[in-house]
C-alpha cells in the first residue's frame, strides 16, 4: 500500500484536514477526497488545463499539483468562485460565470471551469483586457466546442461588467 | 396520423415568436458555470470499484491463450473478465456486428481490449494487468488500406466474404460517359485526407451498478442512450427492460462517442459479478486509441464543365481506410458518395467507394460524417475548374446553383436551400469583390460551399417507430417538464426543447425543466447523431405541446364561456385577447385544464416522410431538409517557413431559422474552427508498428486561444417547410467548407495547389518548389500540371 500523508489544504476559504495517498494530486483530492468534482481531468498529464484552479490567484493546474504541494496556499476552485466574489461583496455568481452563461461559451461546459479560473485570475490582474491578452492568458485551457470566439466575448462582458460593479 | 402532420414554420399564435430567435441562456448554463453540472466520472457511488483495460500491444495477433490467475490473486482486485465472459458480437450498425467487447480470439489494432480488471481502485487494477499474461501469435498487419484492398489474407475479419473490404459502393446516376464527351473542360486529380479525432476534453467513462431487483443500471458518456440499452441487451444477455442506460451531462462528443464501446460492457458485467458499482475512466491515450475519427481517404476526382462554366457531370472513386471495425462504416461508405449532389446541380455523377479494414484504431463518424473529405476535394476541383475557366470562383459556384425544393441527380429531396444567400453573405463580409485579384504576394481569398443532412430517414435498425419522441407533465404550481430521449452533449437540445414548450405555452424558458437521455424516463429519440436533434426532436416538442396547450386553451375558455380562438397564452400567463383586463397567470390555467381533463401531460413524436431514391441505398443520405454553408477564408503563407496562418474565416449558413441565434453561431464557429484545425493542425497518425504517432493533447494539436482565427459567423434563415419552426441544422455542416477554403485561399495566395491534407510547412514547401521549378522550364510545364488531362 502507498505510503499515507496527512494534509491541512485551504480550500474556497475553508480549511480541509485529511489524509491521502503521499503521491495525489491536488486534482485527486478535490475530486476524489472532497467531492470538488467541478475540476475537470481531460488529460491528467498538464496538456489541457481543464484541472486549472487559482492557488494564491495564480492559474495552476491540479492535475500536476502534489496535494502536499498546495498546503499554505489559497486554492480557489470553481465551486468556490461565487462565494468568492460574494465575499468581495459581490452580488450573485462571478461575473466571469454569468458572462459565459450570456455569451453562449458553455457549450459542453468541460473545459470551462479551468477557463473560467485563468479568465478571473486575467481579470484580477487587467481589468480591461484586449483581445490579444484574453487569446494569451486562455492558451493553457483547451475548448474543443467554441473555436474560442464566445469565450473572448465572455471574457470582455465580464470585464465590462465587472468594471462597473 | 395528426402527430406527424406538418405544423408550419409560423410563430404558434400567429404574429411574432415570444422566445424563438433571442439569445436566451442555457437551461445548464449556470450548472456548468458554476462546477456543479454532474458528468459522467463526477458520480461516486457507495462502494464503487474501478476497472481498467488490458489492451492490445500488437496490431494484429491471434490470441493463443491468457493466464489471468496472477491477476485474481492480488489484493483488491474482485473480478478479471476476458472476451470469453462476453462472446457475442456487436455494432453501432446491425448489419455488421464484428466487435467483441474485450477480444476473443484476435486483436485487431494497437490497443484493441483483451482483458478488464475490477479493484479497489485505479491503481490496484492496474497493477493487476500487468499480471495477466497473454500468449500471442503476431500476424500481419496491414497499415496501408492500399495493401488491405489488394490482398485478402491474412483476413481481418475471418467471416469477411469480401477479403478485407469492408463495404463497396458503386452509383451511378444520368449517362457518366456522355456527360464528358459534351464537356468543353475535363479537370481531374487525386486528393487525399489524412485521419482525424474528435478530442472530446471528457474522456469517455462509464459506471455501472446492478441493483439489489436485477436492474442494470449504467452511466456514460454516450451520445447514443438508445443504441446503447440496445447493445448491452444484445451483449450481456439481459432483457432490454431490465437495462437502464442514463448519460449525465456530457463534455464534448463530436460522433466519437456514438458507438458503443468496451468499457460499458466491461463495467456492466464486472457489476453483475461482484455485486458492486464499478466505474471506467479512459486515459486520453486510450481515448485516442478508440478513435472513431475521420477516415482517411484517397479520392480522384474527374469533373466536366461546358466553356461557360455548368457543369456536366462528376466521376469520383474513393478508397477509405476504415481501420479495424466497422463502425457506422457502411454508412460512411454511402455518406462519400451520396452527399456530394448539392449545392450544385450536375446531371450525371458516379462514385465508387471501398472501405477497407486496416490494423489500425476504428474509424467512425466525426463531424461531417463521410462528406468532409469528399466536400474538401470537391471544392477544390471546382475551384480548379473556375480557374481553368477563367471564371470567378463565387461565380461558378453561383452559376451552378440547384436551387430550392428541387431534386438531386440521386434522387434526394431538397426544400428550403439558402445558398445562394450563404454566398453573398460571405462575399459581402470578406470584401471579395473589392479585394480579390488585388492582395499583396502571399496573402489570399477562397471560397468553397456544402450542404449537409438535417437528420436521416435511416435509423440504423429497421422500424415503424417515431424517430424522436417527448413527453410533457404539468405541474400544478406552473412548471412544465419535458421528457426527451434526445442526448444534450453540449449542442444545446435540452435548451432547444425548453425554448420550444415555452414558445408553445407561453411560459418563461425558466418554468420548463427537461430531463433527457435516460432510458428509463424518457421516451425513445435515436441519438445525437446525423444532425438530427434539433430537427426532430424539435418536431416532436412542438407536436407534444400544440397537444396539450389545446387542452389549456380549450379548458380557460370553457370557464370564462368565450370561444378558444379569443385565449391566447403569452409571458405566463392567459389572456383575453377581446378582454385586456382579463388574464390569470399560467398556473391557473393549468389547473383549470387539469380540473377538467383530468392530470395533464402529453406525448409528442416526429418521423420522416418517405425519402430518398428509389435503389438500394437510396435512403441513406436521404435527409427530411438540408443545411447550406459558404465560407470565404483570408490566409497568409509565408514562403519562407511554409507556414499557413488563417487570419479570418466567414462563415454563412443557412441554418433554416435560427432557434437560437447565439447557440447557432456557436456551433457554426465551432465547426469552422475544427474544419481548420483538421487542415492546419491535426492528424490522427499511426506508424509502421500500429503506435499512434502522438497520443496525448500535446503532440495532437488541436488550436488553443492563439491559433484559433477570426471567425465570423453569418446566419442565414432560409425556413424550412418542414423544420421545427423552419430550423435546419447547424452543428456539422459548417466545418466542411472551411478545409478546401484554405487550399483554394492558398492558391490565390501563392499559386499553388495543395491537394493533400494536412497542410504542413513541408507540403507548402514542397509545392512552392515544384511551382518554381516549373515556372523555370515553361516547355515542361505542360507535362507537369498535375492531373489534367
Amino acid at each position: 500500500m502507498p505510503p499515507v500523508r496527512l494534509l491541512t489544504l485551504e480550500i474556497n476559504g475553508d480549511t480541509h484536514r485529511l489524509a491521502a495517498p503521499a503521491h495525489w494530486t491536488l486534482l485527486e483530492v478535490l475530486r476524489y477526497k472532497l467531492g470538488l468534482t467541478g475540476s475537470k481531468q481531460g488529460c491528467d498529464k498538464g496538456d489541457c488545463g481543464a484541472c486549472t484552479v487559482l492557488a494564491d490567484a495564480e492559474p495552476t493546474l491540479s492535475c500536476l499539483t502534489l496535494a502536499a504541494l498546495a498546503e499554505g496556499r489559497a486554492i480557489t476552485t470553481i465551486e468556490g468562485l461565487a462565494p468568492l466574489h460574494k465575499a468581495r461583496g459581490g452580488q450573485g455568481a462571478d461575473p466571469v460565470q454569468e458572462a459565459f452563461d450570456r455569451c453562449g461559451a458553455l457549450q459542453c461546459g468541460f473545459c470551462q471551469p479551468g477557463m473560467m479560473l485563468s479568465a478571473r485570475a486575467l481579470l484580477d490582474r487587467r481589468p480591461a483586457p484586449a483581445r490579444g491578452e484574453i487569446r494569451a492568458a486562455l492558451a493553457g485551457n483547451l475548448c474543443r466546442c467554441t473555436g474560442y470566439t464566445q469565450i473572448f466575448q465572455a471574457v470582455e462582458l465580464a470585464a465590462r461588467e465587472g468594471g462597473e460593479g | 396520423m395528426a402527430a406527424r402532420d406538418d405544423h408550419g414554420p409560423g410563430p404558434p399564435w400567429g404574429d411574432e415568436f415570444q422566445v424563438v430567435g433571442r439569445r436566451l441562456r442555457k437551461v445548464d448554463g449556470m450548472a456548468k458555470a458554476t462546477g456543479a453540472a454532474l458528468y459522467t466520472d463526477d458520480i461516486a457511488l457507495a462502494g464503487m470499484l474501478h476497472a481498467k483495460t488490458l489492451r492490445s500491444p500488437h496490431a494484429h495477433a491471434r490470441i493463443r491463450s491468457i493466464d489471468t490467475s496472477r491477476a485474481e490473486a492480488l489484493a483488491g482486485v474482485h473480478a478479471v473478465i476476458t472476451g470469453a465472459a462476453m462472446p457475442v458480437k456487436y455494432g453501432v450498425i446491425p448489419w455488421t456486428p464484428d466487435e467483441n467487447a474485450l477480444a476473443t480470439d484476435r486483436v485487431r489494432f494497437v490497443g484493441d481490449e483483451v482483458a478488464a480488471v475490477a479493484a479497489v481502485d485505479e491503481e490496484v487494477a492496474a497493477a493487476a494487468l500487468a499480471l495477466i499474461e497473454v500468449d500471442y501469435e503476431p500476424l500481419h498487419a496491414f497499415l496501408d488500406p492500399r495493401e488491405a484492398l489488394a490482398r485478402g489474407e491474412p483476413r481481418i475479419h475471418q467471416d469477411n466474404r469480401h477479403g478485407n473490404v469492408s463495404k463497396h459502393v458503386e452509383l451511378s446516376f444520368g449517362d457518366v460517359e456522355a456527360a464528358f464527351e459534351r464537356a468543353d473542360v475535363v479537370v481531374a486529380g487525386e486528393y487525399s485526407f489524412h485521419g482525424t479525432t474528435h478530442t472530446a476534453i471528457e474522456p469517455h467513462c462509464a459506471v455501472a451498478r446492478c441493483g439489489p431487483d436485477g436492474l442494470l443500471t449504467v452511466w456514460s458518456s454516450t451520445q447514443i442512450t438508445h443504441y446503447l440499452q440496445r447493445a448491452l441487451a444484445r451483449v450481456l444477455g439481459l432483457a432490454e427492460a431490465r437495462i437502464r442506460v442514463v448519460q449525465p451531462c456530457l463534455g464534448g462528443a463530436f460522433g466519437g462517442k456514438s458507438d458503443p464501446f468496451s468499457l460499458e460492457f466491461c463495467v456492466a458485467k464486472l457489476a453483475m459479478i461482484t455485486g458492486r458499482p464499478v466505474k471506467m475512466l479512459w486515459t486520453r491515450e486510450e481515448v485516442f486509441y478508440a478513435h472513431r475519427g475521420r477516415h482517411p481517404m484517397q479520392m480522384s476526382y474527374r469533373t466536366g464543365a461546358t466553356r461557360d462554366g455548368r457543369l456536366t457531370g462528376v466521376d469520383a472513386r474513393i478508397l477509405i481506410d476504415g481501420g479495424a471495425y466497422s463502425s457506422f462504416g457502411l454508412v460512411t461508405t454511402y455518406y462519400s458518395g451520396q452527399l456530394l449532389t448539392g449545392p450544385y446541380d450536375f446531371p450525371a455523377y458516379r462514385f465508387d467507394s471501398t472501405r477497407v479494414f486496416t490494423n489500425k484504431p476504428p474509424c467512425g463518424p466525426k463531424r461531417g460524417h463521410g462528406s468532409v473529405q469528399p466536400r474538401f476535394a470537391f471544392e477544390v476541383q471546382l475551384d480548379e475548374l473556375a480557374h481553368e475557366l477563367g471564371l470567378d470562383p463565387i461565380e461558378i459556384r453561383r452559376k451552378n446553383f440547384q436551387g430550392q425544393h428541387t431534386r438531386t441527380v440521386n434522387g434526394q429531396r431538397i426544400t428550403s436551400n439558402g445558398f445562394l444567400e450563404c454566398l453573398d453573405e460571405v462575399e459581402r463580409a470578406s470584401g471579395w469583390k473589392e479585394r480579390r485579384g488585388r492582395l499583396a504576394r502571399g496573402r489570399g481569398l477562397g471560397v468553397a460551399g456544402s450542404m449537409y443532412i438535417s437528420g436521416t430517414n435511416y435509423p440504423v435498425y429497421p422500424n415503424d417507430m417515431p424517430q424522436a419522441g417527448v413527453q410533457l407533465k404539468v405541474d400544478r404550481s406552473g412548471l412544465v417538464t419535458a421528457f426527451t430521449g434526445g442526448n444534450d452533449i453540449g449542442q444545446g437540445s435540452s435548451s432547444v426543447v425548453a425554448y420550444i414548450v415555452a414558445e408553445e405555452l407561453g411560459l418563461d424558458p425558466r418554468d420548463v425543466r427537461v430531463v433527457a437521455a435516460d432510458t428509463d424516463l424518457c421516451p425513445v429519440d435515436l441519438g445525437a447523431y446525423s444532425s438530427r436533434v434539433t430537427f426532430m426532436v424539435g418536431n416532436a416538442t412542438i407536436d407534444a405541446a400544440r397537444k396539450l396547450r389545446a387542452l389549456v386553451v380549450q379548458a380557460v375558455a370553457a370557464d370564462w364561456q368565450v370561444a378558444p380562438e379569443r385565449v391566447r397564452l403569452a409571458r405566463g400567463r392567459a389572456l383575453d385577447l377581446e378582454d385586456g383586463e382579463r388574464a390569470i397567470p399560467i398556473r391557473e390555467a393549468f389547473q383549470l385544464a387539469e380540473a377538467r381533463f383530468d392530470t395533464l401531460g402529453s406525448t409528442g413524436s416526429y418521423n420522416t416522410p418517405a425519402l430518398g431514391g428509389d435503389y438500394r441505398g437510396g435512403s441513406i443520405g436521404a435527409a427530411p431538409a438540408y443545411s447550406f454553408t459558404a465560407h470565404v477564408v483570408e490566409v497568409v503563407v509565408d514562403e519562407e517557413t511554409g507556414r499557413i496562418t488563417v487570419e479570418t474565416a466567414w462563415i454563412a449558413h443557412d441554418c433554416g431559422r435560427a432557434l437560437n441565434p447565439m447557440l447557432v453561431a456557436g456551433q457554426m464557429e465551432g465547426s469552422a474552427y475544427m474544419g481548420i484545425a483538421e487542415a492546419l493542425f491535426e492528424h490522427h497518425d499511426v506508424n509502421r508498428f500500429g503506435l499512434h504517432a502522438g497520443p496525448s493533447l500535446l503532440d495532437y494539436r488541436i488550436p488553443t486561444s492563439l491559433d484559433t482565427p477570426e471567425l465570423c459567423a453569418l446566419i442565414v434563415e432560409s425556413v424550412d417547410p418542414e423544420g421545427p419552426y423552419g430550423a435546419k441544422e447547424a452543428g456539422e455542416g459548417p466545418l466542411h467548407p472551411s478545409i478546401p477554403a484554405i487550399s483554394n485561399a492558398v492558391f490565390d495566395a501563392v499559386g499553388v495547389r495543395l491537394r493533400h491534407l494536412p497542410f504542413t510547412p513541408a507540403r507548402v514547401l514542397a509545392a512552392l518548389r515544384g511551382e518554381r521549378e516549373r515556372a523555370a522550364e515553361p516547355a515542361a510545364a505542360g507535362a507537369a500540371g498535375e492531373g489534367r488531362r
